[in-house]
């Protein structure tokens, strides 16, 4: 993620005059209608967007009160608020961060800095990719019959936490991966030089100088956790639940908006829970962009 | 890459309780390394066994080629959901693809750098946007539009096309932005002093040199759109028949598992997790191919290196 582009290749071209826009009759109109053809591709992506936010902020702003937020939902959840599904999606989500986060980390150092390029990181990697796109209701089918039905955890925060454990993994470990990769080796040698183990080097010097780009890759995992139906369907529940403790089940905001777009019973309360989902996940990414943009520009004041 | 910390890092100056130390966590993230490949070996082994009685008891063979699919009369065939999910994946390919790849070439030969601050946030948040959120704007907007434009209901397979569309584009795009941003700038320098234009130095020159990366980037859409769940069981309209026209409801593989789980049990739950076990089957496959496809460029790059 770079929130301020460098300047590519093509920028330098571009602003020394070498990229030739026009051409000859034939040729600067064919250069001309395929420009204008690209432009357009990325105004409808844009615009898809766009219009998807708007609609969903317009249609939900006016759902959100204090009220809404704060309380239970009451009769067929036809009224009252959406707190409980705020809570159990705020509790599944941070514990599975706590699995997560350990895990992902140590895995990319294992495979940055530690492993001999060969069979095994292939492996590893491949893993890695096959699981990333393993199809989320596949995920969830997995969760069911190994932490619910095999392992005999209830259907709760916990089993939904590991569950999207296995579904951060690998996007988390990926990114701190680019991160530690990232860190200029002359770093690395000044430690060793200094007379520190490898390990001393990875957790005072690499981990830190990478810190920042491992957030930003935490911090995006997070917005996929929260928006994840499937898998959190079948390993949470689907009882409107205040959970304390991590066995007890629970509805997920995902699981909620779903259920309400199907019932059609309380479509103002399924506006307020996408404007809420929407609203966290922008939240998260302009975090992100923020950390990132932090990072790059102590970078440049350093240079 | 990573050889720097292997050459330097060798332990010879310190004491044997720190050398035992280093090696314990070696080992430590090794495992944690290693969490990645047990999860996929459980996945599939846990799916796989849940599936294992449809063998002996619908029969691998009726199973894929059936057309008939009734939970009541305990016949499973799943072609009405393959082609189900054949016939949405291809929509949303046919029409995502070119949108996403286009958006990647602007992006990264068109766009100045101010342009491109403000699209390639957007091409991310696209990404970030849960597929339930989708799911439900498909389900208050474009069912809606859909059925006015063509009668029914407005749940089926041109739903499904426009919102699964929008949903592969962020993938396609960052992807095939990544390989276009890495060929290298000789190569348009040199299409450029020779008079060609933009687009000429695109079509002719760049494109072909990124081939591979952007069918890779393809390919993995493709496995997004193909297990796509709740964004699809919300807008397809879900009746496990054969393709009846373009708003005519239909079934997927993902949109039928989770229809039937809620309520099912012996073989029709044997017969779901069959479902999921080729779910993960076929994106298995296409995670492979793009692999193979990167390392057959890979050797034959390095004999062109040779050549020279």
């Amino acid at each position: 993620m770079s929130p301020v582009t460098p300047k590519t290749g093509m920028d330098v071209l571009r602003e020394k005059k070498l990229a030739r826009k026009g051409g000859l009759g034939r040729e600067h109109a064919a250069n001309k209608i395929a420009l204008a053809i690209l432009w357009l591709a990325a105004g409808i992506t844009v615009a898809a967007l766009a219009v998807i936010l708007i609609y969903v902020i317009v249609r939900g702003i006016g759902v959100i009160s204090p009220s809404f937020i704060f309380t239970w939902p009451h009769g067929v959840n036809s009224e009252g608020g959406i707190w409980p599904t705020i809570v159990s999606t705020l509790y599944c989500t941070l514990l599975s961060m706590l699995f997560t986060t350990p895990i992902a980390i140590l895995a990319a150092v294992y495979l940055a800095e530690y492993a001999k390029q060969g069979r095994v990181v292939r492996i590893i990697r491949f893993a890695a990719d096959s699981l990333a796109s393993v199809p989320s209701i596949v995920m969830g089918l997995f969760g069911l019959t190994f932490f619910v039905e095999a392992m005999h955890i209830p259907m709760s925060m916990l089993s939904a936490a590991m569950a999207l454990t296995l579904l951060m993994l690998p996007i988390v470990m990926r990114t701190t991966e680019e991160a530690i990769r990232a860190v200029p080796r002359y770093i690395r040698w000044g430690s060793y030089g200094l007379g520190a183990t490898k390990w001393q080097t990875v957790s005072r010097v690499v981990l830190p100088t990478a810190m920042p780009r491992i957030i930003t890759g935490l911090v995006l995992a997070l917005g996929r956790a929260i928006g994840e139906t499937a898998v959190v369907f079948y390993t949470m529940g689907l009882a409107i639940n205040l959970p304390l403790l991590p066995t007890e089940s629970g509805r997920s905001m995902a699981v909620h908006l779903y259920l309400m777009a199907v019932e059609g019973i309380n479509l103002p309360a399924a506006y307020g829970t996408a404007f809420l989902l929407m609203v966290i996940i922008l939240a998260l990414n302009m975090g992100a962009r923020w950390i990132a943009k932090r990072y790059h520009r102590r970078m440049e004041t350093k240079k | 890459m990573s050889d720097s910390g292997n050459k330097t890092g060798k332990l010879v100056m310190v004491s044997r309780a720190t050398q035992v130390k280093e090696a314990a966590l070696a080992t430590l993230f090794f495992i944690c390394a290693f969490v990645a490949v047990l999860a996929v070996f459980l996945i599939f082994a846990f799916v796989a066994w849940k599936a294992s009685p449809l063998f002996s008891q619908i029969g691998l063979w009726d199973f894929l080629t059936g057309t008939q699919w009734s939970v009541e009369d305990n016949i499973y065939g799943i072609v009405p959901f393959l082609l189900g999910s054949l016939i949405v994946t291809a929509g949303a390919l046919i029409i995502g693809a070119p949108l996403a790849v286009l958006t990647s070439v602007f992006l990264s030969e068109i766009a100045k750098p101010r342009v491109r601050n403000i699209i390639r946030p957007a091409v991310e948040l696209l990404a970030g946007i849960p597929s339930v959120v989708y799911g439900f704007f498909g389900v208050v907007v474009v069912a809606p539009l859909v059925a006015r434009a063509g009668g029914g209901a407005g749940f089926g397979p041109l739903t499904g096309w426009i919102i699964l569309s929008i949903m592969i584009v962020p993938t396609i795009a960052t992807l095939s932005e990544d390989a276009l941003k890495s060929i290298p700038m000789g190569i348009r320098e040199a299409s450029f002093a020779m008079g060609a234009t933009q687009w000429q130095t695109i079509y002719k020159v760049v494109l072909p040199a990124a081939k591979i990366g952007i069918i890779d980037a393809v390919i993995l859409g493709m496995g997004r759109a193909i297990g796509e769940t709740m964004a699809v069981l919300m807008v397809v309209g879900n009746a496990p028949q054969l393709f009846a026209g373009i708003n005519a409801p239909i079934s997927t593989l993902t949109s039928q598992i989770v229809l039937g789980m809620s309520y099912s049990s012996g073989l029709h739950r044997t017969a779901l997790f069959g479902m999921a076990a080729i779910l993960f089957l076929i994106s298995m496959a296409l995670v492979l191919t793009v692999r193979l496809m990167a390392r057959d460029q890979k050797r034959k790059t390095k004999k062109k290196d040779k050549r020279l």
